[in-house]
C-alpha cells in the first residue's frame, strides 16, 4: 500500500467502514509512515472536534404543519373483530408459548383464517427449542428431494443466500389437515418460514400482505401452488424476499 | 439512480390483492398514506438538514423538502425498503436537481460538473494534502454556525458526500445509491471532502499551516 492510496483509505478506516484485512493492512502501512500517522491523528482530531448533534437542523413547525395537512385526514375506526385484534398486536410481549394457544382459540371462523392462524402456529413452533428444521442443510438439491414421500407436493427450493436470504433447510409441518413443507430461510438474526401449500384450503387466502400477531405474512401463488411466507421482520424486507423468491423460480420454470 | 430503477418495477401480483389492514379497496389510498406518515415523518429533520446544506437557504429547503414528500407519497408504492431515509434522499435529491437548480444559483448540479469531479477523481494525486503538524493535528473547537459555515462553502460533491456521512451518518454504499456514483468515488469524495474541510478550518483559526 502506499500513501495516496492509504489517504483515501483511512478515512474508510476512521469509518469503519473496512473489513478486518484490509483495515489491517490500513493500519499497518499508517504506523510505519510518517507522512500518514499525523494525518490520522488529524482526522481523528476532527472528527471528535466537530459537534454533529449541532450541525442538524430542525425542520420549521409551519413545514411539519403543511405535510402533515397534505395527507388525507385518518378515519375514526369503527371496533371490529380486526381492529381488536390489532390492538392486542400492539400488546406485544406476548410469550410465544401464550401466542401459539391464542391463535388456536381466536382464528377459527373462516378458512383463510385458520390457515393463517395454523401457519402463525407453525411459524411460532418452529421457533422453539431444537425444532426449526428437520433437515438441515444450505444445499437447496438436499433440501428438496427430502420432501419425496413426505408430501403430495414438489415444493419449489431455491437458494437466496446470495441475495441475503440463506436457506437454513427444510421442516415437516401440518396446517390445515394436510402435511405441508416448510422452507426455512434467516436473515440476520430474523427466521422466515416459507410453507407451500395446495387446494382449496390454500386458494382461500388473496395475495396480500398481513400482519397477525406481529408477525407479518405475505401469501402469493407460483406454479400452481401457495406461498405463505411468515417472520418477524419488517414488511418491506418480506416483501422483497417474495419477490428475490419469485425472481429465482423463474429461470428454473423455463428450461 | 435509485429512483429512476424503482419506478420501472412492475406492480408484484401480491400488491394487486386488497388493502392489507382494513380490507377494504376504498381505504387503500388512506392505508398508503398513513402507512408512508409513519414511516417518513420520523425523517422529516433529516431530510431538512440535507436540504439546508445542499441549496444553502432555509426557504428553498423548505420547498423542497414538502415536494420531496409529495413525491414520496405518490411513488411509495415502489419503495422497496430496509432504509427510508436514503430513499427520501435520493429523491430529495432529484427535485434540487429538476426544480431548484435554476433558482439558485450557488447550486451546481449539472452533469458537467459531476462529470467533471468524476474525472479528476480518476487522476492520481488527487489533491495536496496539507502537511499534519503538531499544531494542526488538534484542530480547536469551533462554534456550530462556524462549522455549518464551513460545511456549506464546501464545493456541491464534497458538501453532499460530507453531509450524507457526518450529519446523516449513511454507509459508504447508501450514499453511493443516494448519489448514483461507484462506491470508489464516495471515498475519493470523502477524503476529498474532509481535506478540504481541515484546511477552511485551521484557516479560521487564523493559524496557517
Amino acid at each position: 500500500m502506499n500513501c495516496s492510496e492509504a489517504e483515501i483509505l483511512l478515512h474508510a478506516l476512521l469509518d469503519g467502514e473496512l473489513d478486518a484485512g484490509n483495515a489491517r493492512e490500513v493500519e499497518v502501512h499508517v504506523e510505519n509512515c510518517a507522512r500518514c500517522a499525523p494525518q490520522l491523528r488529524a482526522y481523528r482530531g476532527l472528527r471528535q472536534a466537530m459537534p454533529i448533534a449541532q450541525l442538524h437542523f430542525a425542520a420549521p413547525a409551519s413545514l411539519r404543519r403543511r405535510i402533515e395537512q397534505a395527507f388525507p385526514a385518518p378515519r375514526p375506526r369503527a371496533t371490529t373483530r380486526r381492529s381488536m385484534l390489532r390492538g392486542f398486536v400492539m400488546g406485544a410481549a406476548v410469550s410465544t408459548a401464550m401466542a401459539a394457544s391464542l391463535v388456536v382459540a381466536v382464528f377459527r371462523t373462516d378458512q383463510e383464517q385458520r390457515v393463517l392462524g395454523d401457519v402463525v402456529s407453525a411459524h411460532v413452533r418452529s421457533l422453539q427449542a431444537e425444532h426449526l428444521t428437520d433437515v438441515r442443510t444450505s444445499d437447496q438439491h438436499t433440501v428438496k428431494p427430502w420432501f419425496n414421500g413426505k408430501v403430495d407436493i414438489a415444493p419449489p427450493v431455491v437458494d437466496l443466500t446470495a441475495k441475503g436470504f440463506m436457506l437454513l433447510g427444510g421442516r415437516l409441518d401440518y396446517i390445515d389437515g394436510q402435511n405441508v413443507p416448510s422452507i426455512v430461510y434467516r436473515r440476520r438474526t430474523h427466521v422466515i418460514n416459507l410453507f407451500v401449500m395446495q387446494g382449496a384450503a390454500a386458494e382461500a387466502c388473496e395475495p396480500r400482505l398481513q400482519t397477525v400477531l406481529g408477525f407479518n405474512i405475505q401469501c402469493w401463488t407460483a406454479n400452481g401452488l401457495e406461498l405463505f411466507a411468515i417472520s418477524d421482520i419488517n414488511a418491506q424486507e418480506l416483501r422483497e424476499f417474495a419477490e428475490k423468491f419469485e425472481a429465482a423460480l423463474r429461470p428454473a420454470n423455463e428450461t | 439512480m435509485m429512483l429512476d430503477r424503482t419506478q420501472r418495477d412492475l406492480t408484484p401480483a401480491w400488491k394487486m390483492g386488497r388493502d392489507p389492514v382494513t380490507g377494504n379497496g376504498g381505504d387503500r389510498q388512506q392505508d398508503k398514506a398513513r402507512r408512508f406518515r409513519d414511516a417518513a415523518l420520523p425523517c422529516l429533520d433529516d431530510v431538512y438538514t440535507l436540504a439546508r446544506y445542499l441549496l444553502r437557504d432555509s426557504g428553498d429547503a423548505e420547498d423542497a423538502v414538502q415536494e420531496c414528500y409529495l413525491r414520496a407519497l405518490r411513488h411509495f408504492d415502489t419503495f422497496r425498503g430496509p432504509e427510508i431515509k436514503p430513499w427520501l434522499f435520493a429523491i430529495l435529491r432529484n427535485v434540487c436537481r429538476s426544480e431548484f437548480a435554476r433558482r439558485s444559483g450557488a447550486l451546481h448540479y449539472d452533469a458537467s460538473l459531476d462529470g467533471l469531479a468524476d474525472n479528476d477523481e480518476d487522476t492520481a494525486p488527487l489533491w495536496q494534502e496539507p502537511q499534519a503538524s503538531p499544531e494542526t493535528e488538534i484542530v480547536q473547537q469551533r462554534d456550530a454556525a462556524t462549522i455549518r459555515r464551513l460545511i456549506a462553502d464546501l464545493p456541491q460533491p464534497f458538501r453532499e458526500a460530507s453531509v450524507l456521512r457526518e450529519i446523516n451518518d449513511l454507509s459508504y454504499r447508501e450514499i453511493a445509491d443516494v448519489v448514483g456514483v461507484p462506491l470508489g468515488t464516495v471515498m475519493s469524495r470523502l477524503a476529498r471532502a474532509r481535506s478540504l474541510l481541515r484546511q477552511a478550518w485551521v484557516a479560521e483559526e487564523g493559524t496557517p499551516r
